[in-house]
């Protein structure tokens, strides 16, 4: 319990981060050492296969793309202050974090980046919309086998129809947000560990 | 010994009245007690009841008592509104009214000798066997804080609040002193591990929650243990006597009984794991060597008056893993559900009994302020300790106790058979208010299993869920939500929620260095892995599909293609991983489905299209993956149901593994993406026409000798080069190695063959067992299928193993004589 001998003054650039992230100064220090657990080498960033070690993603259906996420646009790997930034979607939305000023850049964590977040795990080939093969293949990282193949299209086609609204048989961003507006997302993708 | 007093045949006649069905025992009015009657000659036929009274007494007990479950059952409205354990209770009391009606004297109750020496053991041993590890030590901290600062300050607030009304008159006259009142705030103070997971258990709170309550019920036993004894023979010595060296002597004692307790459960589990290591050759007895070697652990501690229920709890939670690896798949099966028999039959008899006790008027003595002021004070009390407690841990925990588990913890502070049994082995000479410390002990036991276990869960669902509309989701939301779920696991995974990583680490270091190493069979060390064993399957169904598609064929020409995007996927429905005698011949009625046309799939799509539209819903209501918080299921006393969920957990790590796999290929291979898309598309195909996973990869080649391995010769042979463990710390190690290996172009390090490009294949790796005999099994592949498969020249590379592990040298390599192996990545596991 209680954080260990690592000092946030170890953390390059702890104070950008923190306001980008609006992580507190505990949470980056845990995190940081989970940085460095994470990265086997001592390498200083953490790659592909240091997050494919975590045994536990390889047993969720959606674990490839999570770590896929977490490697930006192709590069091999991640740094401390992208990793935090990944997770600074799921930190809680907290009563300071509504007042927004509007100078300031949305936050992360707010209910429009957790989506977009989600968002950009369907979207594989990042063109602002999840088509109907996409939302295929993540229907196939989630259903148990017991579903045959053309079920599975049937789901993915009338997911597809009833979000798309202009009729162009994808879903956009915006139609994405608004078939899901009665979820409690805030609360969905929040972990409260991440303060 | 059991302590069910049956007062002759009156009492058996009664219960077979109560039965209502085992009429034939009305023989007994003809002839009663009939076993000595006078000896006239040779009788046919005696009836002797007293001969059997005992054992058959508790027998009926136990069939009225596991009838009254069933019977329970039959109304599923009442069981998911009522706890079983309130339900228990109310049949023993009218069952005791029964009793009492025809007998007038309490013929059956609870003692303390049956409860704890029968019934308690294996509810506690059931409860540290099946104890979630990981979560436990990590929250160990605040389960200690609970269990022990938090029963002292109840058991003190309680008895002294209780003092304090006393001396102000309000209970009238009691031959009471303080000593008494701190005695029954003791015995009063501890939470209970029956009522709680009884309680619990239909509850379902959140796992971490859920494990602080439990722990604490289970570790505040050495506590009350200590708090009981102390105070009781305070009393007994009075009050005057007591000095200040005696409470010194209190609290050393504590520290003695827990640390004791404890040890002893230790070292009982060490015994056992020892034990279970040799037993191969006496498979049948496996199961008995758990339970006997544990309810030791107990007697032992009982005998050196140390805690008893730490001691087993200890013991099973210290055993299960080396147990567990140990002993054959059907031992491990057999313990399971014998403990949870015996676990679950012993809460039923203990509330059935605990309502049968309470119908005995001599002991009621009734105090309204004192029982009133009893059940005030210690849910007050319980509720400001939680809060206390909580502020001052929630500086130091990650996962913060908010409010609204602290009032499921105050309120989840049930009281029960423990506190009972303790109260009634009260000496009346010393403790001369001990019919009112029972009744009022009854009152609170039932007050707490009935009200509050009726009332919790409501409450529970009432703080927790906000949602006022009840609607069917759309699809949208359905299937978003639940990739939510999956996401928010992956992200706390990655973020490693639970902290004492270091130690853990640390520990896991330690265990695989020395202790499993001592504890475990070789075997068991080499196939503790779970990742091996999974890809021990998966090589075993590449091999059995080669096999099967040959036979197909008619020949392995199809083989010998060795363009890339000719691969064969050949499916086979799961079977167990023991394949013996014939593979071919079992799999033969399996190979009409293993012929797929997407065609006429594809046709039969068009046509079913509009029925579809009903039952789509459904469909991902029942085959959506669960997220992990939902199915991890922590500890339930009734059920076993953790199946469905590797189930799950095995599937999706197949595919994701044959994914990794598929793009490691491509990546390595240049085949390009569109062409793996394709291929895992007709996998899919086959995949849920057999719902089982597809090997990606047909092997071109096949090692030829040695098909069959002796489990003895492994281990015999198993000289085993101490592993290096050092670089590793867990989680998914054979493609880190495959990949990194690669990627310095450095293909001697891989083991695999199948990434290895081709020339770099040589002999040495047709060395390597296959992975099907690795961990010890036996594989005979019928004649047929040996003769069939042709013996082509280099082999079978693409079957060799995934050797993952350079630690193991077995039969192979020493018949192949001295090989080079390459280093290779060790596989750890992946503390999942």
């Amino acid at each position: 319990m209680g954080s260990r001998s690592s000092h946030a003054a170890v953390i390059p650039d702890v104070d950008s981060i923190r306001r980008e992230t609006g992580f507190s100064q505990a949470s980056l220090i845990r995190l940081h050492h989970r940085f460095r657990a994470l990265d086997r080498n001592k390498k200083g960033y953490l790659s592909r296969i240091d997050l494919q070690q975590i045994g536990a993603l390889a047993v969720n259906p959606l674990g490839d793309r999570i770590i896929e996420s977490f490697l930006p646009n192709g590069s091999q790997q991640v740094d401390f202050p992208g990793f935090v930034r990944v997770l600074a979607h799921f930190r809680p939305v907290e009563d300071e974090d509504t007042d927004l000023d509007p100078k300031k850049p949305e936050p992360l964590n707010s209910r429009r980046n957790k989506l977009h977040y989600a968002f950009q795990l369907y979207d594989l080939d990042r063109d602002g919309k999840i088509s109907r093969h996409e939302m295929l293949q993540v229907l196939r990282l989630m259903v148990g086998v017991q579903v045959t193949e053309e079920q599975l299209e049937n789901i993915a086609d009338r997911t597809v129809q009833e979000a798309d609204e202009d009729g162009d048989g994808a879903v956009s961003f915006l139609e994405f947000t608004k078939s899901l507006e009665k979820m409690d997302v805030e609360q969905k993708m929040s972990i409260r560990i991440l303060k | 010994m059991w302590g069910l007093r049956a007062r002759g045949p009156g009492g058996g006649l009664l219960l077979a009245l109560v039965l209502g069905g085992l009429l034939w025992t009305g023989g007994v009015e003809v002839e009663p007690g009939g076993a000595h009657g006078e000896s006239q000659g040779f009788q046919v036929v005696t009836f002797e009841w007293a001969h059997v009274q005992d054992p058959y007494v508790i027998a009926l007990w136990v069939l009225v008592a596991s009838l009254a479950k069933i019977g329970f059952h039959l109304s599923h409205k009442v069981t998911s509104v009522v706890p079983e354990s309130a339900l228990l209770i109310v049949l023993g009391l009218v069952l005791g009214g029964i009793v009492w009606a025809a007998d007038h004297i309490a013929s059956f109750t609870l003692t303390p000798t049956v409860f704890f020496f029968y019934l308690l053991p294996p509810i506690v041993l059931d409860a540290g066997y099946f104890m979630p590890n990981r979560l436990f030590f990590g929250n160990l901290g605040t389960i200690l804080l609970y269990a022990v600062v938090g029963t002292v300050w109840n058991a003190a607030t309680t008895g002294l609040s209780l003092y304090g009304v006393f001396l102000s008159g309000l209970m009238g006259d009691l031959q009471i002193g303080l000593l008494d009142f701190l005695l029954f705030g003791s015995l009063i103070a501890a939470v209970d591990p029956v009522a709680v997971l009884a309680v619990f258990e239909e509850v379902h709170v959140n796992e971490v929650l859920f494990i602080i309550v439990f722990g604490e019920s289970l570790l505040n036993d050495a506590v009350t243990v200590v708090l009981y004894n102390v105070f009781e023979s305070f009393v007994s010595l009075g009050g005057d006597n007591v000095t200040g060296v005696d409470c010194v002597k209190g609290i050393v004692s504590f520290f003695v009984v827990s640390l004791g307790g404890t040890l002893v459960g230790v070292i009982f589990a060490f015994l056992l794991s020892l034990v279970t290591r040799f037993t191969k050759h006496v498979r049948i007895i496996e199961p008995g060597f758990v339970f006997v070697i544990s309810y030791l652990s107990y007697l032992t501690s009982e005998m050196l008056s140390l805690s008893a229920i730490l001691a087993i709890t200890f013991c099973g939670i210290c055993c299960q893993k080396y147990v567990k690896a140990n002993i054959s798949e059907q031992s491990a099966t057999t313990v399971r559900y014998t403990m949870k028999m015996l676990a679950s039959g012993a809460e039923t008899i203990i509330f059935m009994f605990l309502g049968i006790s309470a119908v005995n008027p001599f002991i009621w003595t009734w105090n309204t302020a004192f029982v009133l002021l009893t059940l005030v004070f210690i849910s007050v009390y319980r509720a400001i300790g939680v809060v206390l407690q909580t502020w001052l841990l929630n500086r130091y925990r990650m996962v913060q106790l908010e409010p609204i588990d602290q009032v499921v913890l105050s309120y989840g502070g049930l009281r029960g058979a423990v506190a009972f049994a303790l109260v009634v082995l009260l000496d009346g000479e010393k403790v001369k208010e001990k019919n009112l410390f029972v009744s009022t002990t009854i009152i609170v036991v039932f007050f707490t299993v009935i009200f509050q276990g009726l009332t919790i869960k409501p409450l529970v669902q009432w703080l927790k869920v906000k949602r006022s509309e009840h609607r069917e989701p759309r699809l949208n939301e359905k299937l978003h939500g639940r990739a939510f779920d999956h996401i928010l696991s992956a992200i706390e995974d990655i973020s490693g929620q639970i902290g004492h990583n270091y130690l853990r680490d640390k520990w896991s270091h330690f265990d695989r260095k020395f202790l499993s190493r001592v504890l475990m069979r070789r075997s068991a060390q080499k196939s503790r892995d779970q990742i091996l064993n999974v890809f021990h399957e998966l090589n075993l169904k590449d091999a059995i599909s080669y096999v099967a598609e040959g036979e197909r064929r008619g020949s392995l020409a199809f083989i010998r293609s060795p363009s890339t995007d000719n691969m064969v996927n050949v499916d086979f429905t799961p079977r167990s991983s023991t394949v013996e005698a014939s593979v071919s011949y079992l799999l033969r009625e399996n190979v009409s489905a293993v012929c797929l046309d997407m065609q006429s799939l594809q046709q039969r799509r068009r046509s079913i299209r509009d029925t579809e539209d009903m039952v789509t819903h459904h469909t991902l209501q029942q085959y959506l993956y669960k997220p992990r918080q939902e199915y991890k299921h922590l500890y339930s006393r009734h059920e076993l149901t953790p199946t469905e969920d590797e189930k799950q957990d095995r599937e999706i790590f197949h595919r994701t593994m044959r994914k990794r796999l598929e793009s490691f290929k491509s990546a390595k291979l240049g085949l390009n993406q569109k062409k793996a898309a394709k291929m895992y598309k007709r996998e899919r195909a086959q995949k849920r026409r057999n719902s089982s996973i597809p090997n990606g990869k047909l092997p071109t080649e096949i090692p030829v000798q040695n098909f069959t391995i002796k489990e003895k010769d492994l281990e015999l042979s198993d000289t085993e080069e101490p592993p290096n463990y050092d670089e590793m710390s867990g989680g998914i190690e054979f493609l880190a190695g495959v990949t990194k290996d690669t990627a310095s172009d450095s293909p001697a390090g891989i083991d695999n063959p199948v990434f290895s490009p081709d020339e770099a294949l040589d002999r040495s790796l047709l060395a390597r067992v296959p992975p099907w005999l690795s961990p010890g099994e036996t594989v005979v592949p019928s004649q047929r299928a040996r003769t069939q498969i042709p013996l082509s020249p280099g082999t079978f590379r693409r079957l060799t193993p995934f050797r993952l592990s350079s630690k193991s040298v077995d039969s192979f390599l020493q018949a192949d004589g001295p090989e080079e192996r390459a280093p290779a990545a060790k596989p750890e596991s992946t503390h999942m």
